[in-house]
């Protein structure tokens, strides 16, 4: 049992990089971003969960998949065309059936009546096709129906070829007969007849036959003359436009004719191509055309013979093959593994590293030269760790692409349920986090997506009375900044309303109601507990969850968040997180004898400090001009409290950073070491946040140093000077 | 510390080990590793009895000054002293300590509670006190040596 339940595991975890497919490939054919092979891709994706469903009796998910195979076959042949009113349904179907995976793996129960209606609206899709396959859930049935498919599998090995669409999904095939006599012209402009070909064979299946008749003896052979002429047949569903457009450079240099012979059928065109390649490939004349394997035209004819042999069994034996035929385009292979095992194996190349290191420094210390064989060992040893590192990093950075990709769904529920048009964007799916930042992301962007079409975007009409399209716009990014992992939730709506929630803060007893306060202080009230700023509870946002236990979930996380918001023209929020295990590009510095790193990213420029560049401004507190700019000075030593006394300007080195705000500062250090990438190694695991302190590294001396959080840094050292608090204004 | 005290299902094994010219012992199942001292990254703002941090094997290891704790005379540390490295709950801290000097088997029923006239501070951190060939051995309470950590509102 133990085992059933082992590979029933195992289809629920493919089940999920299906569902993933499938829902990507949709959203692409929406997007006429879509080519044959994604649409074969779709159409594959519900069909193996519909034969795994099948394997483990789970009818109801058989039975709507099924159906949902059915719409899109009829996608895939072309009886149905990719209208968006077809692919909303689609992607609807795709809901449900993501709905039955996950009611099936947990024992939950879909809503039939949603199923019902959803078949309904399929079957409507197919004009009626659909209808008569429906009834068929159980499992004989169900075979049935599938009778008809090793007919059209036999013929997609077609595209392996040429990368035609389907062949019984297009215009009727037509066969040309082309002959082809380039003149030494041809060659002289640079020329090659050989892509000619391959150009060809790119429209169809092609044949080709060399003319070797004008080829004089040896001794009259003129190098740079053309003496071969071509006699080619080129099966394709192209018109004779397509063919001649591959002559269109050569057109004037050759003597061409093109003849069509009208429509063929399938085996007769196999046999002929047969011949073609056989006389082709025993003749030892023409070892450097460019011709179609044998090999291939046999497999053809091979998978051809055992569909009309087999058929009932072809479906299962094609499947794979064309899995394999795609292999490189298709999804890269994936393994799972145990995080921990992979955390182990992180920590301890990490310290391969900084042995070697050590063992380096010792090596050089005994006295060997440079050039030794002790010395070259050891630097080709350095390269192969540095690999090794790198690869190992890879395995657990994950792209943000997979919190990403649940988004579109639930963009359209909400939408679906508010009645408002949105459009999501996504940008930097390919930004890697640490594993365990993605894990946790998922909650607080759902929140924010909601938020941002409940509260942000404007109803259809308010948004044509404000000149805007009825379609509302959210666009969710990532990227990487100061190390830290940067994403934003953007949308195009109304903007905060700042009166009404200065208005309903004030109601709420949340700030006094003649409070002064900026715009942005207005802005950052909606994170203020117990702060909603619909007037109506609605169940899309939550009762009583409101910004700010996003807020918290993200600042328990290491994070921040922020919002920046125009009026009619939409609200930003900016989430940031730390890449808690990440290799970060840091300028290693020393501060009152103790090393830090600071971010590369923050990094502007560093500078020498000159007597009249410095003022103090009262208070303790210093700026620095900097071309003409006074940016303020931020003391490391004395701000993270390893010396008391401030440090001289003039002895020390500054360094210009700008925060996640886009304000500069200039950080005050001793000396600096130079750069180096580092490994983030957490400081909270076995001890607890350290304020201004990001996280820590492990030097090639094998000493752990800190990273410096030039944000929290310059807030604290701000905040020394002047108190600005909400809660302060609100009091 | 023969055969059969092993056996006992209520005997216990503990580190005793030295600060000052005090012994205090600890649980011998929650001591990962004892290695010696080398010098730590100092955290800033940390409290004064939190050393700093070192590198364990990849790892980023904090060090709890048990003598600054425990409110003795912080050491200077040298090549002597000794870390010892414990696990409490899932957080992996080393303890600078002056030097390690026995494995003790005792039952539990030779731990007598900790005297009514030691300080707070003691209170706190001893769990029990044990009485072998004349000495007296505190038993530490691992769990209330580290100090308690808050989030940082950001």
């Amino acid at each position: 049992m133990d085992a059933m339940a082992a590979i029933k595991q195992t289809f629920f975890q493919e089940c999920e990089e299906q569902l993933a497919e499938l829902e990507a490939g949709l959203l692409a054919i929406d997007n006429d971003a879509a080519d044959p092979d994604t649409v074969n891709a779709v159409f594959r994706a519900v069909h193996s969960i519909k034969g795994g469903a099948g394997a483990f009796s789970l009818e109801a998910l058989v039975a709507f998949a099924h159906v949902f195979e059915t719409a899109l076959d009829q996608l895939r042949t072309g009886t149905l065309s990719p209208t968006p009113e077809v692919l909303k349904v689609l992607l609807r179907a795709a809901d449900l059936l993501a709905d039955l995976v996950a009611a099936a793996r947990d024992g939950g129960a879909v809503d039939a009546g949603r199923s019902d209606q959803l078949i309904a609206e399929l079957d409507g899709l197919g004009g009626g096709a659909a209808a008569a396959a429906a009834p068929a859930a159980g499992g004989g049935g169900d075979m049935a129906g599938l009778v008809f498919q090793p007919v059209r599998v036999a013929l997609d090995f077609g595209s392996d070829f040429g990368g035609e669409p389907e062949a019984d999904a297009g215009p009727a095939e037509r066969v040309f007969t082309i002959r082809f006599q380039p003149r030494p012209e041809l060659y002289a402009k640079g020329n090659e007849t050989a892509l000619v070909l391959r150009e060809l064979e790119r429209l169809g299946r092609l044949a080709v036959a060399c003319d070797l008749s004008g080829l004089p003896p040896l001794d009259e052979l003129d190098p740079e003359g053309a003496y071969l002429a071509w006699t080619l047949e080129l099966t394709t569903d192209k018109d004779e436009a397509a063919v001649r457009e591959v002559f269109e450079f050569v057109e004037w240099d050759c003597d061409l004719a093109i003849e069509a012979d009208g429509a063929s059928a399938g085996a007769a065109d196999i046999e002929a191509l047969l011949a073609a390649v056989r006389a082709a490939a025993d003749d030892p004349l023409l070892p450097e055309l460019e011709l179609p394997e044998p090999p291939l035209g046999e497999r053809q004819a091979a998978a051809a013979a055992e569909t009309a042999a087999a058929a009932p069994q072809s479906e299962a034996v094609a499947q794979p093959a064309k899995a394999a035929g795609r292999g490189d385009g298709g999804a890269p292979q994936t393994i799972r593994a145990d995080l921990e095992r992979v955390d182990r194996l992180i920590d301890l190349v990490g310290e391969l590293v900084i042995n070697q290191a050590m063992l380096s420094q010792r090596v050089l210390e005994a006295g060997h030269a440079p050039g030794s064989a002790v010395v070259i060992g050891l630097d080709e040893l350095e390269q192969l760790t540095r690999e090794i590192q790198d690869c190992v990093m890879a395995i657990r950075a994950q792209a943000v692409k997979s919190v990403f990709q649940r988004m579109p769904r639930l963009v359209r529920e909400v939408a679906g349920l508010t009645g408002k048009q949105v459009r999501l964007i996504t940008e930097g799916e390919g930004t890697e986090v640490d594993k365990t930042v993605i894990d946790r992301l998922t909650d607080p962007l759902t929140h924010m997506i909601r938020n941002a079409i409940d509260h942000g975007l404007e109803a259809p009409e308010a948004r044509a009375a404000a000149g805007k399209p009825a379609e509302g716009l959210v666009r969710l990014s990532a990227m990487h900044r100061s190390g830290r992992i940067v994403i934003e939730v953007a949308d195009d709506g109304a903007g905060i309303n700042r009166a009404k929630v200065k208005a309903l803060a004030a109601s709420k007893g949340l700030i006094a109601a003649d409070a002064a306060l900026t715009d942005e202080e207005v802005d950052n009230l909606i994170f203020l507990p117990g702060f909603s700023t619909a007037t109506e509870v609605s169940n899309i946002s939550g009762r009583g969850v409101g910004m700010d236990v996003v807020k918290r979930s993200i600042q328990a996380l290491g994070g921040r968040l922020s919002i920046a918001s125009r009026p009619g023209k939409g609200s930003t929020f900016t989430l940031s997180l730390p890449l808690t295990l990440a290799v970060l590009d840091g300028m290693v510095v020393t501060v009152a004898g103790q090393t830090l790193v600071v971010p590369l990213t923050a990094i502007i420029e560093t500078l020498q400090p000159k007597v009249a560049d410095v003022h103090g401004l009262g208070g303790g507190a210093r700026v620095i001009a900097v071309r003409d700019a006074f940016t303020p000075l931020v003391d490391i030593g004395r701000e993270l409290g390893f010396r008391a006394a401030a440090t001289d300007p003039l002895a020390a080195v500054a360094i210009l950073v700008e925060t996640e705000g886009g304000r500069r500062s200039a950080l005050l250090v001793d000396t600096i070491q130079g750069q180096r990438q580092v490994v983030i190694k957490s400081l909270e695991s076995n001890y607890g946040a350290v304020a201004g302190i990001a996280a820590a590294t492990i030097l090639g001396d094998g000493r752990v140093a800190l990273i410096l959080d030039v944000d929290a840094v310059i807030a604290r050292a701000q905040a020394d000077v002047a108190t600005l608090d909400l809660v302060a204004a609100a009091g | 510390m023969t055969e059969t005290a092993r056996h006992d299902p209520l005997s216990r094994e503990l580190i005793a080990f030295c600060i000052g010219a005090q012994e205090f012992c600890v649980d011998i199942m929650s001591v990962r590793e004892i290695r010696g001292w080398t010098p730590a990254t100092v955290l800033p703002k940390a409290p004064p009895f939190v050393r700093g941090v070192i590198n364990l094997r990849g790892a980023v290891l904090p060090i709890v000054d048990l003598a600054a704790r425990l409110g003795f005379a912080p050491p200077e540390p040298t090549v002597r002293h000794v870390i010892m490295v414990v696990q409490v709950d899932d957080r992996v801290v080393g303890l600078l300590v002056d030097a390690v000097s026995d494995i003790l088997s005792v039952t539990d029923d030779a731990i007598q509670p900790t005297p009514d006239v030691a300080s707070e501070l003691a209170r706190a951190f001893v769990r029990g006190v044990l009485a072998i060939e004349g000495r007296m051995i505190s038993l530490i309470a691992l769990d209330s040596v580290l100090p308690a950590f808050e989030p940082i509102a950001a």
